[in-house]
């Protein structure tokens, strides 16, 4: 053991670190719960109820639910396929998938807007044809879908390298098929770094802001998703309102950090 | 991440697959990357070429776009500097101290990152703005923290700071406590540890930290909008910019800045996975993201 030369050395930087995730962390947080409660609970959760409210967060839950099913699914087949299988490219193929996380949200929602937009590619053929992506709720859940791509891939890849092929292949030997492998060998054994990778998925797509805005139109009542309308919220000076949905999505955030940590801790070998 | 392994296949380029199921599942993969990642990005990458090269020129000599890239690239910049002692500190004291409540900050890190942008946004934008717990003392200073780049600074380094701890604290945690011990017998003061041993081992981590924050930062849009006060060629950041293009059905030109951003954090990730893969070959081992 190395004896600590100075004993006061370890206080102050315990001291600075608690103070700078006050400033930085802690303050933040405590001010959106500070804002949304500054008439009560009560005027908090009536605003809530409004109309305009409540079909942000119901466009946010329905996004968001069909967001998490296809990337949890792609996740899956991507994780198996790079880890339990040998191919050329499949270096070439990790780099593809965790893209996404480096391109920037307003490029994110810029992209389909080139595809599906009034001057895009294939916009005015498919709008024509009374199919409306840009500026609709598809263009939502396709700028989700670009954002939160990678997660359920990114997390569960390293375990199951770490797993390897054994399992898999005895469970073959012994006259399993591909689906019967997946889902009653490996998954439940990586299942809660599925987990763990399924909540990271919701909370992103429940949170985007920069991709769907972009792409959303910004339509009250109609595209508007949960952080959308905090924006509009927010701009027309409604405060309370504003925070109140904005804590509603922290504690959501908060929830998912939580159990993700519990997760690491309690699984993770 | 650790790299994949793919060794052996050069000399069985063909390989036999011990399992089943193959094709059914590199197709899925490739049916679910091509569509939402490959799909998209490739209409960014031809889109600019499409009418010949004279729109393209003509987005290129946008003196605004300029000034926002300049903007986006230097705070994001400045915010990494900010950045990087305050990550080290925090990650060491995790480490090495494990204080009462450590638990909490462990957790309390990575908040930033789980916090939706908008929300950060206009939470940070009260509490530095003139009213503010935090903005009306410092106004009595003269200081303007929200609604100038220094607003901009203030998000990015409230971003920023996850990856940076994230990225030190695994390699702190494996650090061979034997090299300070012989260091500590052979008469090395504590400053010395630390500058002249666990320094040049945290050099890369702390670098690959910064590559990711950076690359984060110059692209981030929720977090910053509402702090900036948006002035162009003041307090405009790239990615706004690509919005108001966008409103103004200017396409290429949207597209050119979303281009060199998109190039740029590129680089940056380059860089950080080289980093990383000359960590790993090194004394200390890093394991993996």
């Amino acid at each position: 053991m190395i004896s600590q030369s100075s004993r006061i050395t370890p206080v102050i930087l315990t001291l600075l670190s608690y103070s700078i995730i006050g400033l930085l962390i802690v303050l933040p947080v405590a001010l959106i719960l500070h804002e949304a409660l500054r008439q009560g609970l009560h005027t908090a959760l009536e605003t809530l109820k409004d109309p305009e409210a409540r079909s942000a967060i119901r466009l946010t839950a329905c996004v968001t639910a069909i967001v998490t099913v296809i990337n949890t699914a792609g996740g899956i087949a991507a994780a198996w396929t790079l880890t339990k299988y040998d191919f050329r490219g499949a270096r070439f193929l990790v780099s593809l998938i965790e893209l996404p996380i480096s391109v920037s949200p307003v490029i994110a929602g810029l992209v389909w807007l080139l595809l599906f937009g009034r001057l895009g590619w294939w916009g005015n053929w498919l709008g024509h044809h009374g199919l409306h992506i840009a500026f609709a709720v598809p263009g939502i859940v396709l700028a989700t879908l670009f954002v939160t791509f990678p997660y359920v891939a990114r997390t569960l890849m390293p375990y199951m390298e770490q797993q390897g092929r054994a399992a898999e292949e005895a469970a073959f030997l012994l006259g399993a098929g591909f689906w019967k492998t997946l889902i009653h060998v490996t998954l439940p054994d990586a299942g809660w770094a599925l987990l763990s990778g399924i909540l990271l998925t919701t909370a992103r797509a429940m949170g985007e802001f920069g991709a769907v805005a972009v792409i959303s139109g910004h339509i009250p009542g109609v595209t508007e998703t949960m952080p959308l309308h905090i924006e509009t919220l927010y701009n027309g000076y409604q405060s309370v309102a504003a925070f109140a949905m904005a804590a509603l999505l922290v504690l959501v955030a908060m929830t998912t950090v939580l159990i993700r940590m519990f997760l690491e801790r309690s699984f993770r070998k | 991440m650790k790299p994949l392994t793919v060794t052996g296949l050069r000399s069985f380029p063909r390989r036999r697959q011990t399992l089943p199921g193959f094709s059914l599942s590199l197709g899925l993969t490739l049916l679910w990357t091509g569509l939402l990642v490959l799909l998209p990005l490739t209409a960014l990458l031809l889109r600019p070429w499409q009418h010949g090269l004279g729109p393209m020129i003509h987005a290129l000599h946008d003196v605004r776009m300029y000034a926002a890239l300049r903007v986006s690239f230097i705070c994001a910049f400045l915010a990494v500097l900010i950045d990087l002692p305050i990550g080290l500190l925090l990650a060491w004291t995790l480490v090495r101290y494990r204080p009462p409540g450590h638990r909490a900050i462990d957790a309390l890190i990575d908040l930033p990152f789980a916090i939706p942008t908008a929300v950060t946004g206009i939470a940070l934008a009260t509490l530095y703005g003139p009213g503010g717990w935090i903005g009306a003392p410092a106004g009595k200073l003269g200081l303007k923290l929200a609604f100038s780049p220094a607003g901009i600074v203030i998000a990015l380094t409230f971003i920023g700071l996850p990856f940076i701890v994230r990225s030190v604290e695994p390699v702190l945690r494996s650090f061979p406590k034997d090299v300070e011990e012989a260091a500590f017998l052979l008469g090395a003061s504590g400053w010395q540890r630390f500058c002249r041993i666990l320094l040049p081992a945290l050099a890369p981590p702390l670098l690959s930290g910064a590559g990711l924050a950076f690359a984060r930062g110059i692209g981030e849009y929720g977090s910053v909008i509402f702090i900036a006060g948006n002035q162009p060629f003041h307090s405009e950041v790239a990615p706004l910019l690509i919005v108001m293009r966008l409103q103004e059905f200017n396409y290429d030109g949207a597209t050119s800045i979303a281009l060199i951003l998109l190039v740029t954090a590129l680089l940056c990730l380059v860089a950080v996975s080289h980093l990383r893969r000359s960590v790993s070959s090194g004394l200390v081992r890093e394991d993996g993201a």
